[in-house]
């Protein structure tokens, strides 16, 4: 994503560091240095202090009652929404809370496979010969659900191929979505390989077929600018725990039209209009895909987690992470037998990179760098095919937030240069 | 620069061992065989065991994953060839005891012999799956050489080491 904005002067991501009390911690009697941001993300003081907050002055159900505490926290919970959906260029009756992208992704699927059955949404009913895209480097979230879809209806499910260097040509593009497509769904930043998809080519080719699109966005929004409606897809997913916020709350984005189509995926209370013994009526989008009482303090502190953001500017915090995305590849290059996976060195990523070091199993590396205080994922992170794909088991990846300073990734690739000696590994 | 405890996981001996592995290869004739894998970072192991009488006659196994786990399956291959089956099953019980007693319980030298190099493992909590691996699949390999399996080779996929 081309991006004029300056990175984040050392001054200011030091001046950042201090809204967050997990980053004055030792680990292993060392300061911690956390490289594990597209895993989860540390929280900042002011969405701690939210969720707090909530619970110590406006605790109450919302959407019922009329006491004064309720009315406050439905207020406080549906001003939330709007700024979630400001913050992604979208309205607020488009986005559906969830507890996290693998239920937004979960309930897609599902409200397809209700279509079948239910002779109101029979334009988004799903069965055999009709096909569903996904790519080969995706997160198991965005896999296995699709993979069931095609179980429940007959459906088939089609894949993008990666290459040996794990980019995700389009060249064939046409030739994996077909006419028979009904949905195409797809990272829009990868968490393994930290490479942005071209999100324009393929939503042209999915409108050429009529396929819906999906985009799963857990590793784009967090860390650069991104507006659903000019992307122009029809579903979206991401998760409050990767941009500041607390776990168990995330966010669907649907189009109206298609959200007020899509039957419901979870049902119960909150959800309906008129309940009999024998049948339900349901709200229209958002209530209802919100059955049961919702995740009101999670959903109040990551409206406060896009505020945290926006202050500090989604442009700046893009070119932060691209630039030390190049620090990072740069350095683990000149680390002998490490192989990057992903974009070569001056190639776009975001601020992430996971690689190999032959000789040092991930885990083992992992270790090694735990022991110095620095938290770094290991293992497949939920993407087998693409590690298989590339001929790997496993992986270790680092991954940068906007705290993430310089001097930490220099302590990082020292400490990848110092475990080929202690295990042993000859240059 | 490295912690004692990290040194302590990570002995000469064990990192000997994951290098240049004890029992590595897959038997040609076996009475069990095991397949376990660690969903969590894919480490995998297929261990074959040959029972005969009483007695461990043959181990081998085939795997891939950590320096842990990889000098795990050479230790115990090494530790338990030849060795009455009861006495294999007695010493695979002490193993896990000592595994899951975060670093409370040691492996006795006389009874473990350098298989006590992996004593370090215990204070690792996340790593004594990466250990256990091998012994579980010699577990399950031995359940299966009871019941009168032969060569069972490929077998469906166990539950995973715990």
């Amino acid at each position: 994503m081309p991006n004029s904005a300056s990175p984040l002067l050392d001054e200011e991501v030091t001046a950042l560091r201090r809204d967050f009390p997990i980053l004055s911690t030792e680990v292993n009697g060392h300061p911690l240095v956390y490289l594990d941001s597209g895993a989860t993300s540390q929280k900042p003081a002011s969405v701690l202090d939210a969720e707090r907050d909530y619970y110590e002055l406006r605790n109450s159900a919302v959407h019922r009652g009329a006491h004064t505490l309720a009315a406050e926290a439905t207020e406080d919970f549906e001003n939330a929404r709007a700024t979630v959906a400001a913050f992604v260029g979208v309205d607020a009756d488009e986005i559906v809370w969830t507890s996290n992208a693998t239920e937004g992704i979960n309930l897609i699927a599902y409200g397809l496979s209700n279509a079948t059955t239910d002779p109101n949404a029979a334009a988004l009913a799903i069965g055999p010969g009709d096909e569903i895209v996904v790519t080969e480097l995706e997160h198991h979230a965005n896999l296995i659900p699709w993979q069931q879809l095609a179980v429940r209806t007959g459906a088939t499910l089609r894949f993008i191929p990666v290459d040996d260097d794990g980019a995700l040509p389009l060249d064939a593009l046409d030739q994996v979505i077909t006419e028979r497509a009904r949905v195409v769904a797809f990272a829009h930043v990868s968490n393994v390989l930290g490479s942005e998809q071209d999100v324009a080519r393929i939503v042209a080719r999915a409108r050429e077929v009529g396929a819906l699109v999906v985009l799963d966005a857990c590793q784009s929004v967090p860390h650069q600018p991104v507006d659903f409606r000019a992307l122009d897809v029809d579903f979206a997913v991401f998760s409050g725990h990767k941009m500041l916020a607390p776990t168990g709350i995330g966010v669907l984005y649907g189009r109206r039209a298609l959200l007020n189509a899509l039957p419901p995926f979870l049902t119960g209370g909150s959800m309906i209009t008129t309940v009999t013994m024998e049948r339900a009526g349901f709200l229209p989008a958002p209530q209802r895909f919100e059955a049961g009482t919702q995740r009101v303090s999670q959903a109040i502190a990551l409206a406060v987690a896009c505020d945290y953001l926006s202050a500090v500017g989604m442009d700046r915090i893009a070119a932060h992470g691209r630039s030390l995305g190049q620090l990072l590849v740069e350095g683990l290059e000149q680390i002998p037998n490490v192989r990057v996976l992903g974009p070569a060195p001056g190639a776009d990523r975001v601020g992430l990179a996971s690689f190999d070091v032959a000789g040092i199993h991930a885990h083992d590396l992992g270790q090694f760098l735990d022991d110095r205080g620095i938290a770094v994922r290991v293992g497949h992170h939920c993407a087998q095919p693409l590690h298989r794909r590339l001929g790997l088991i496993a992986s270790v990846r680092a991954s940068t937030s906007l705290t993430t300073t310089t001097g930490e990734i220099d302590l990082f690739l020292a400490g990848v240069a110092d475990a080929a000696a202690f295990f042993g590994v000859r240059p | 620069m490295s912690s004692a405890e990290l040194n302590g996981l990570y002995q000469q001996l064990i990192l000997d061992h994951s290098r240049s592995p004890h029992g590595h290869g897959l038997l040609e004739v076996s009475t069990g065989s095991s397949h376990q894998l660690n969903p969590t970072c894919g480490d995998e192991i297929t261990l074959g065991v040959r029972v005969e009488g009483d007695t461990l006659a043959g181990i081998g196994w085939d795997g891939n994953g950590c320096a842990i786990s990889q000098a795990s399956a050479s230790l115990l291959s090494t530790l338990v060839e030849g060795m009455p089956v009861g006495d294999a099953r007695a010493l695979l019980e002490e193993f896990r005891e000592a595994m899951r007693s975060r670093g409370t319980i040691e492996l006795d030298e006389d009874r473990f012999g350098d298989a006590i190099a992996l004593n370090g493992v215990s204070r690792y909590v996340a790593r004594v799956k990466c250990a256990m691996l091998a012994w579980v699949a010699l577990e399950d390999a031995l359940g299966q050489s009871d019941v009168g399996h032969s060569d069972v080779g490929h077998s469906a996929t166990a539950p995973s080491a715990s």
